[in-house]
Order: C-alpha cells, then structure tokens, then sequence
C-alpha cells in the first residue's frame, strides 16, 4: 500500500532498474520474508504447514507455466507431463543410485527441459490451439510411456517411493521441516524469474509474444528463442514434479495427469499472465480453494445435509466454485489477481487526492 | 500516406509541396544538391560516397501467378538516402522484405558490402546491420518505449539464460551499458517524459518515432523505411524527415525509405527509384526522375492508346 513515487530520486541507471525500486515496496518485501521465514513456520500447526508447502511447489510450477504462456505466448497442455518426467527422473536417481536431492532435483528439471524442448517443437510452425493439440499430445504420450515402461516407471503400480531429502545428515521428515526446504526453492525460483523476466532473454520472450515478425527484424531469433522458453518453462516444471515426489514421498503418474496441466494454466489465467505475482497468487488461490471449499463444507454444511450426503456435497462444491470463480474472473478481471491488486496499489498512489 | 495521390497532378503538387518544406526539412547543402541541375548523372552529388554498400542484382519474386517483383536491380550506394517510390502495388515492399530476409528471392542475389545475404534468415539480416521499420507499425505494444528499445539492443548483447536469471554482477552490468545507448537514443528523438510508457498507449507519430529508435538501437549500417510517414500530419512529417537526415548525416547509416509523399522524397533524397508493377521504371535524381515520361506515365497515366489500369 502507500505505493508512491513522489520524493524518491534515483540518480544511477541501476536504482531505476531495481526490482523494487521505492523503498516502501522493498519493506514490504522483507517484511514478507520475515513473515513466511520466522513468523509463519513457528506459529502454525504442522496440518496448516503442509497445505503452505503444497502452494510453494505450485508456485514452481505456475511461475514456469507462464514464461511460456505469459511471457513468451506458446500454449501448454502438457506441463504435468513434464513435472512426472521430473518426477521419475528424480526418484529412479534416488533410489537406484541412492544420489541426494541437489543432484536429483536439477538432474529432474534438465530432462523435463530436454523433453519440454522436443514438445515444444511444433511451436516453431503452429500456434495457439494448434499447438494446444501438440502439446496435448505430447502430455498423453509422456503419460502413456511413464506408465508402460517399467524401468521409468517402477513396475505394475507405476509408482516407486522414494527417500526423504536428507540436509547435513539431516532427514527431512516433518512438514515444519520440509516447509523450509522447498521456501528456499520456491523463492529460489520466484527471484530466478524476476531476473530472467527483466533482462535480455525475458525481454526476448515478451517481443515473441508481442509481434513475432518484428521480434525477427530486431535480431531475434524465433526459433531458438520459442524453444528455449519451453526448456526454461519444462524446468520449472520438472523441479516442481521433483519437490513433489519428495513432499509425498512417492512419485506416481497419477499426480500429474491432465488435470494437473489444467489446473496449473488455471492458476496463471486468474493470477495474470506475463507477471510473476500473477503466478504466485494464481498458485495460492488454486491450490488452497479447494481446501477452503472444504473447510467451509464441513464447518456449516452439517446445519443442512446428513453426515453421508456431505462427501458427495464437499466435492461437487468444489468443482462448481472453482468453474464459476474462473468464469467470474475472465468476465470482470481478464488480467487476473495481478491486475487487481495494481488497481487497489494504483487507487492510494494518489489517495486520498484525486489526483 | 497518398494512396490516393496518383490521381491528382504529381508535378503541381511537386512544385508547391518543394516550396513550402524546402527551408524546413533540408539543410543549405542538400537543397544546393537537389534543386542544382542535374543534367550529368555521371557526377556524383558533392557529400555522397560513389562505393556500392547494397546490391540488388537482378532480383525476382512471384506468388503464384502474381509476379511482385521482375528482375529489380538497385545499388545503395554508401552514406545516402535512396528512396524508392512507385504507385501502390508495386513491390515496394516485397523487394524490402527480400532484403531483410522475410521473403526469398526466386532470382537473383543481394550482397551487403560483398557478401551474400540472398537466402540469410531476418535475425541473421538484422545482426549484419539491416535495421527496419515497417508500414503498420510493428511495436512491442505490452512494452515500454524503454523496453522496446532495449530489444532493439537484443544483437549486441551476450547475456545468456544463466547470467540473466543471476542478473546481479555481469547481467546488471551490461543492461546499464546498454541501457545508456538507449537513453541516448531518447534524447535524439526527443522521448524523455515517455519511456516508462507502454508503446500500445501512444499517439501513432510517436509509435513511428519509436519505431525509428528501435531500428537505430540496433546501430544498422543501414536503415530500411517503409513509409515512416504514412498518416502523419504536415507537422509530425516534417519533424520525421529532420530525424532521417540527422540519421543518415550526423551518423552515417545508409537509409533506403519507402514514401508516398513526393514532397518529402524529392526533397530529401539523394537518389530515386521507381517501380510500376513489379519492375523499375526510372532511376536517378529526384529532378530526373520527376522529369521521366515513364514515370509521368505510371502515376498519372500515358498518352491515349497505351491506358493505364
């Protein structure tokens, strides 16, 4: 809030290049930290810590799905495929080769990179719903394989557990523990983002999505650019496929079937495509909906159905509120969560003048 | 700008138009060049370099049945200003997207100072140091004039996806370096209060402005205008044609424009060709290209028997 520029002068091309150039916004972003950093883990139950922990590794994910949906403009219906290539990478490393999680989680990111890539390659001649299909395609196909070849996949349940993360000896067992496991990687990713968006490389994607002829005739070149979105987006979408096998502890197929995919373009649609605080509000509001839905079911849906009605009542719920908060948002707010809050940020700029 | 030009009296509209802008767009020495008579076009105008910089040699493109452009031969010469005027439909344009790369002649060659660049991609045009501007503008509208510009940089910098996603220390470095060529560029064209403003809000004459300064963030040797003043009032046209002859005076870059306006071409231009149908008609100076019975024929049609479309 309170987001004003009048009084801050920046005399060095760097100060006007921060991330967060007014210093209320640099407060309020440690404040944040400190927050999710100290107060948060050492107040909450475990039960809430874990729910935390299932929004930061979809903040992974959605931060990945919209550099290539956002920023660079290619469609992907496959992105849960590439979090299980992630997934089974990792968890064939960790249990075959007994490899600790810094080797497995980058080892599971580059080859969703790689498999992103491959998929990504029809982008090169098609776009929108077009390549919507190829990467449909590719989802189902990756699927299919993970789940028939049983040296991926583990044999007949197509699931293999795998070995808690150990830190310093440590293992990683609790949820207070693993929350603090994967902040560091989500923030890792948030401010990778924030970076990549900013320079040279994010500013190419934008161009692509913005005007691809022009982005040639500036010295950009499409094709290399087009895939080397998908490898970036696929890794993303790797490591969090490979955070969370190890939050489960488990890596099954059946974690990342279309649904997933459908859920994680969900979440960037309604957070705001092409803006990082996009994603990561996008990743909370999906992600804890349906929980919240639940919760609420539960708390007052004893006053009007029998105990047995309310299972079928908790699920139905959450699917008619999640289809109509999606409508309800591309109807009144088609930039999603992001643009709101810039409008709420941009409304006390001047407040309480009018201008 | 003057789809609809053709029609009225090209060398009318030619002798008022020159009046007028002469003493606002041209400097004392080019108005000395172009209103000299120029009955020996084998002397070459006193500031212009003889040395060939772009060859169009015998170039052909057909699109089916239509044929764009028929056996087009054109020299840019180094250091001047080459326009190339023709009614619409010409292959104007065709013949510049051949040479930025977006079209493939099928004859011909195209050579940049020797070299070939007849079958090179857009971006392998554009790191040689083609720069262009297009007809309907083609801004990065979800950017900032900022933003746009910095891409224009995009070919002279070498951050990769490592350094930028680190950012902090090489990255930083270089998108400062950069960033001060860009703010150079603001200065010229005059866009300082604008720079944080996204492209898609702005008024058109500023949208070719910064259009102009994307292709110059480039550091082109030479620079392709396709019709920078298209729908510009008199105003805003004058104001463009001072930018190109800063451009092509102050720093050296070859310009090679499209434009319908006669006034601004003749005036401005050290060389003119024109194209009627696909093939060039005319070559020369302004003054002997206005004076051409082949030119007076394309624009404002032949003499009876021989009816132009």
């Amino acid at each position: 809030m309170f987001h004003r520029e009048a009084g801050v002068f920046k005399t060095t091309y760097a100060a006007d290049m921060a991330l967060y150039p007014l210093p209320i916004a640099r407060w309020a972003v440690a404040g944040v930290a400190l927050l999710f950093a100290v107060v948060l883990p050492s107040l909450l139950h475990e039960y809430y810590l874990s729910i935390i922990n299932l929004v930061l590794i979809a903040i992974v994910g959605a931060l990945g799905l919209n550099i290539l949906v956002g920023y660079t403009g290619q469609i992907s219906v496959g992105h849960a495929a590439f979090m299980s290539v992630g997934a089974y990478t990792a968890a064939n490393l960790a249990v075959r080769l007994d490899l600790p999680f810094w080797i497995t989680l980058p080892a599971g990111g580059l080859m969703a990179a790689l498999i992103g890539a491959i998929v990504g390659i029809p982008s090169l001649r098609i776009k929108g719903l077009y390549l919507a299909i190829a990467t449909l395609a590719g989802q189902l196909i990756i699927e299919w394989t993970i789940n028939h070849v049983p040296a991926i996949s583990g044999g007949a349940q197509a699931s293999i557990e795998v070995p808690r993360p150990t830190l310093f000896g440590t293992e990683l067992k609790t949820q207070g523990q693993l929350y603090f496991f994967l902040l560091f990687f989500a923030a890792l990713a948030i401010v990778a983002t924030l970076n990549l968006v900013r320079s040279r490389i994010g500013r190419a994607f934008v161009a692509i999505r913005d005007q691809d002829i022009a982005a040639e005739i500036i010295g950009i070149n499409i094709y290399r650019y087009k895939l080397l979105s998908f490898a970036i987006s696929s890794f993303y979408a790797g490591v969090c496929g490979v955070l969370y096998t190890y939050y489960l502890g488990i890596a099954n197929y059946e974690q990342f079937q279309i649904v997933v995919s459908i859920d994680y373009l969900a979440m960037i649609i309604i957070g705001g495509l092409g803006s990082v605080l996009g994603s990561i509000l996008g990743a909370i509001f999906v992600t804890m909906l349906p929980i919240v839905i639940r919760w609420i079911v539960e708390g007052f849906g004893s006053y009007f159905f029998t105990a047995s009605e309310l299972a079928g009542v908790s699920s139905s719920a959450r699917l008619i509120v999640f289809g109509s908060l999606i409508i309800f948002f591309l109807v009144v707010e088609p930039e999603g969560l992001n643009r709101l809050w810039r409008n709420i940020r941009n409304y006390f700029r001047v407040w309480p003048f009018s201008y | 700008m003057a789809p609809g030009c053709p029609q009225r009296s090209l060398l009318r509209r030619l002798h008022v138009t020159r009046a007028r802008r002469m003493t606002a767009v041209t400097s004392p020495a080019r108005v000395a060049a172009t209103a000299s008579p120029v009955s020996d076009p084998a002397q070459p105008l006193p500031h212009q370099e003889t040395k060939v910089q772009l060859s169009i040699d015998r170039v052909s493109k057909r699109f089916g049945g239509v044929t764009a452009v028929e056996d087009v031969s054109i020299d840019v010469p180094h250091g001047g200003i080459l326009s190339i005027i023709g009614p619409n439909g010409a292959g104007k344009t065709s013949l510049l997207n051949m040479i930025s790369g977006f079209y493939t002649p099928d004859n011909g060659r195209i050579t940049l100072e020797g070299r070939d660049i007849t079958r090179r991609r857009p971006h392998q045009v554009a790191a040689l140091g083609i720069a262009r501007t297009f007809q309907n503008i083609a801004l990065f509208s979800g950017l900032t004039v900022l933003d746009n510009l910095m891409l224009g940089r995009h070919v002279r910098m070498r951050s990769g996806v490592l350094r930028s996603v680190i950012y902090w220390g090489l990255a930083q470095r270089e998108e400062i370096a950069h960033r001060e060529v860009c703010e150079e560029l603001i200065d010229f064209l005059k866009l300082q209060d604008l720079r944080k403003q996204p492209t898609g809000a702005l008024a058109y004459g500023l949208r070719k402005r910064v259009e102009l300064g994307r292709a110059l963030a480039l550091e082109p040797r030479i620079i392709l205008l396709d019709e920078p003043m298209g729908g510009m009032n008199q105003d805003e046209k004058e104001d463009m044609a001072r930018y190109i002859l800063d451009v092509n005076q102050e720093r050296g870059i070859t310009v090679v424009l499209i434009e319908h306006d006669m006034g601004v071409v003749m005036d401005i231009s050290d060389r003119v060709i024109v194209l009627d149908r696909g093939r060039k008609i005319a070559e020369g100076s302004p003054a002997e290209v206005q004076r051409s019975p082949a030119v007076i024929a394309a624009y404002l049609g032949a003499k009876k028997g021989k009816q132009s479309p």
